[in-house]
């Protein structure tokens, strides 16, 4: 009996110890960010945030330097990009690049030591156009990357080559056996979190543009097609997103419902233009690297190393959690936000009225197709001009409880700042202002926000 | 005390090898020797055999074994019939249904060809595991009750891998045979429909789970509790007064007033369990087939209750006008 008893022990513990070997230790911390009881958690380990924290570690700006003397294009041979920047400027550029970049391998990684206008390693050319992408990033993907913007070092870390890239693999096409077709998923793979989905979600999301979207728009059938195989794929790129972030599925979306707009995270809308901007980097200037790049460095398929959300987050929710490193170097920006000086009343659509009228339905807050519309255009007028603020008035007619009234107008004004925000104007740049007469008519004019240009 | 709350039978008496009662059909019908071991008396009774094969079981096997075979040397060829791969990999492997491009129509082997053929042996195999099943119990004498719950669960099983493919149009719709793959498949399901956990047949299947699994400790807890007056006896007690089935039945009456029957029970017990797949069948059935968002589908018909706004209302980017695509 007793040795019945140690045997069935020993099981016990055998059959524990392996079922636990794949969990984390607790305790972990949990942080509730939705209403209650709906799950809309998010579970931090903190000694995986520990041993992360160092790995994103920002690097102090250099001391600005002297933007007077001569310009470097009118110094220096061959400089493209940054020509029109002191020879200071230029040098401090150059410096943090090296810091980011090749901290180790030093400027000659890309220049050769005795003529550094030489253009003969490709690891120059690959630089200049690295140093567009990274303008371009900045200026024209603001609804990702906010004011908060990319540099050289979001990726790079200090390494020559940054760490998380994909290439193109041959795929379960090329696999003519008689047996044994995965069909491009089950397989431990780590680019979908261990899980057997489909392990090359990148191709079709991140470098073609193939729908993602799987779930139908209405509750009974109506001609959605989407098969669960294609699911499988969406969900191996979601299950990248995830890990590639650290956050859970409720970062972005609603428990209830993966597929409604209304009820996800303001997150999600981030995350959308993420994917737009993951596409843009690797086929507008990645892919056309190609044939700079020496065959070492392509992938099985003869292709440049490529983007992913990784490769900028590394794990972190906000790539180096959101530090503005951006900041001390204005000149990675790009051409837009050289620009500031374009006179603003010029950025008014019709040249006289500096405001955009949003209208609302009676007794409604939320944002109609129409009022979207404005306030896209609005959003693309303020991003253009950085630096620009924004004043908010929500109004309602006077028709009904005063008190109701005065707080619909402010739910009207908080939800063309969300909109706002959701097409790419950052949140310090919009005030909410309180009008002398917030109620007034019973017409539809009366029921609206004005998005003024503040003075 | 302690030894009703073991689970393992702790006296076991030894008696004389018993072949069974006679039936009709002669003395074929059961083979193999008969053999005690201690080892199954803990957990049951410790005679082992003779049992009975024939020919229906011996098919069922045969299917059963091609289509195991099937899929283990599809996933051993997947790793390139590498057996450590094989070891390690196992949880991940798989065998996958044909690509959702090709219909309803025969795909090639490697394009899950191969798949359809482990389908229908494993589904002849059941099959005729089910018409063995329905033979012995009449055979004995016995109500066929096991053959249909048995049938319960081969409904869900057709369901999920042949009803509903079919009514989509595409074998790409099934399940493929691997251990995570068709957990990530459910997952990827219930994804692409809306979460099924607002699907009201998913939620009857649930009820009836978990019920099982509560009526299930209530039962045998019940009949653990009045083992020491013999309550195992059921039916040897059913007419008397003062026995151990009074007790049990007793102890629920002065609990919550109620209380089931010796029979009664059971019949309970078989209802729960066999509505479990019955309706979880519906509920897949209907998936995609009629409802393609049960999400929508439960705020349309007000399941779905509406919680306070946390969030500001956040807009779809992709319409927003100038939206890149």
């Amino acid at each position: 009996m007793t040795r019945t008893i140690r045997a069935s022990c020993l099981l016990l513990a055998l059959a524990t110890s392996a079922l636990l070997s794949g969990c984390e230790r607790p305790p972990v911390n949990s942080v509730q960010h939705g209403y209650r009881g709906l799950g809309m958690v998010e579970v931090y380990n903190p000694r995986i945030l520990a041993a992360q924290a160092a790995n994103n570690q920002v690097p102090e700006a250099l001391p600005p330097a002297n933007p007077d003397g001569p310009k470097a294009s009118q110094v220096f041979k061959n400089v493209k990009l940054l020509g029109n920047l002191s020879v200071g400027e230029l040098a401090r550029n150059m410096v943090a690049i090296t810091n980011w970049v090749s901290p180790k391998e030093g400027c000659t990684y890309c220049h050769d030591a005795q003529n550094f206008a030489d253009e003969s390693k490709y690891t120059k050319i690959v630089a200049r156009r690295m140093l567009e992408m990274t303008q371009n990033i900045n200026a024209n993907w603001k609804p990702h990357v906010a004011a908060t913007g990319v540099t050289c070092f979001t990726c790079h870390r200090g390494n020559p080559v940054p760490k998380n890239l994909w290439f193109k693999t041959p795929g379960p096409d090329a696999d003519s056996r008689l047996a044994g077709n995965l069909a491009g998923q089950n397989a431990p793979a780590v680019q979908v979190a261990l899980a057997s989905l489909p392990n090359d979600p990148f191709t079709p999301f991140l470098s073609q543009a193939v729908e993602i979207r799987v779930v139908g728009k209405e509750a009974l059938k109506a001609g959605n097609r989407q098969s669960i195989k294609q699911t499988e794929w969406t969900y191996g790129l979601m299950m990248h997103m995830s890990q590639a972030l650290g956050v859970n599925c409720t970062f972005c979306h609603n428990t209830r419902s993966f597929a409604q707009w209304d009820s996800s995270t303001p997150q999600r809308a981030v995350a959308w233009y993420s994917i737009r901007m993951v596409r843009d980097v690797n086929t507008a200037f990645l892919d056309p690297l190609a044939s700079v790049f020496p065959a070492h460095r392509l992938g099985p398929m003869g292709d440049v190393g490529k983007v992913d959300c990784a490769t900028c987050h590394q794990g972190a929710y906000k790539p180096l959690y959101g530090a503005n490193m951006l900041q001390g170097y204005p000149e990675l920006a790009g051409p837009a936000a050289q620009a500031v000086a374009t006179p603003l009343a010029a950025a008014a659509p019709d040249g006289q009225s500096d405001k955009v009228l949003v209208f609302f339905l009676v007794g409604r807050s939320d944002i109609s197709a129409d009022a979207l519309r404005a306030i896209a255009l609005a959003a693309a007028d303020i991003t253009a001009h950085p630096g620009q603020q924004v004043d908010l008035s929500g109004f309602a007619d006077k028709t009904g409880n005063a008190d109701a009234n005065l707080e619909l107008a402010k739910q009207r004004a908080i939800a063309v700042r969300e909109a706002l925000k959701v097409a790419g104007v950052s949140d310090e740049r919009i005030h909410l202002k309180k009008p002398e007469f917030v109620v007034g008519g019973t017409e539809a004019d009366a029921r609206r926000v004005e998005i003024a240009l503040a003075k | 005390m302690a030894e009703y709350q073991n689970i393992f039978t702790s006296v076991q008496v030894v008696g004389h090898s018993y072949p069974g009662v006679p039936v009709d059909g002669g003395r074929r019908e059961r083979e193999g020797p008969i053999v005690h071991s201690r080892l199954l008396g803990i957990l049951g009774d410790a005679q082992l055999g003779p049992i009975y094969l024939g020919g229906y079981g011996l098919a069922a096997l045969i299917c059963g074994f091609i289509a195991f075979e099937i899929i283990g040397l599809n996933m051993l060829a997947s790793v390139h019939w590498n057996p450590v791969q094989f070891v390690r990999q196992l949880f991940w492997l798989a065998l996958e249904p044909p690509p959702p491009s090709y219909g309803l129509h025969l795909p090639p082997l490697n394009q899950g060809g191969w798949w359809i053929m482990a389908g229908f042996f494993l589904t002849a195999s059941l099959l005729l595991w089910w018409v063995r099943m329905y033979r012995r119990a009449r055979a004995l004498g016995m109500g066929t009750h096991v053959a249909w719950a048995f049938a319960a669960a081969i409904w869900l099983y057709l369901v999920l891998g042949f009803f509903r493919p079919i009514l989509m149009g595409s074998w790409g719709e099934a399940v493929p045979f691997g251990i995570f793959p068709h957990l990530d498949w459910t997952a990827a399901f219930s994804i692409r429909y809306g979460n099924l956990f607002y699907n009201p047949f998913h939620m009857l299947s649930i009820a009836f789970l978990y019920g099982s699994t509560l009526l299930f400790a209530m039962h045998g807890a019940t009949i653990l509790a009045v083992s020491r007056f013999g309550g195992e006896r059921e039916l040897e007690q059913i007419v008397d007064r003062g026995t151990a089935s009074e007790r049990a039945a007793l102890f629920w009456r002065w609990t919550m007033g109620f209380n089931a029957t010796t029979e009664s029970i059971h019949r309970w017990a078989w209802w729960f369990a066999v509505l479990c797949p019955l309706t979880g069948g519906i509920g897949i059935l209907l998936t995609g087939t009629v409802v393609d968002n049960w999400y929508l589908w439960a705020v349309k018909h007000h399941v779905a209750p509406m919680y306070p706004m946390i969030f500001s209302p956040v807009v779809d980017p992709a319409s927003l006008l100038g939206a890149k695509p």
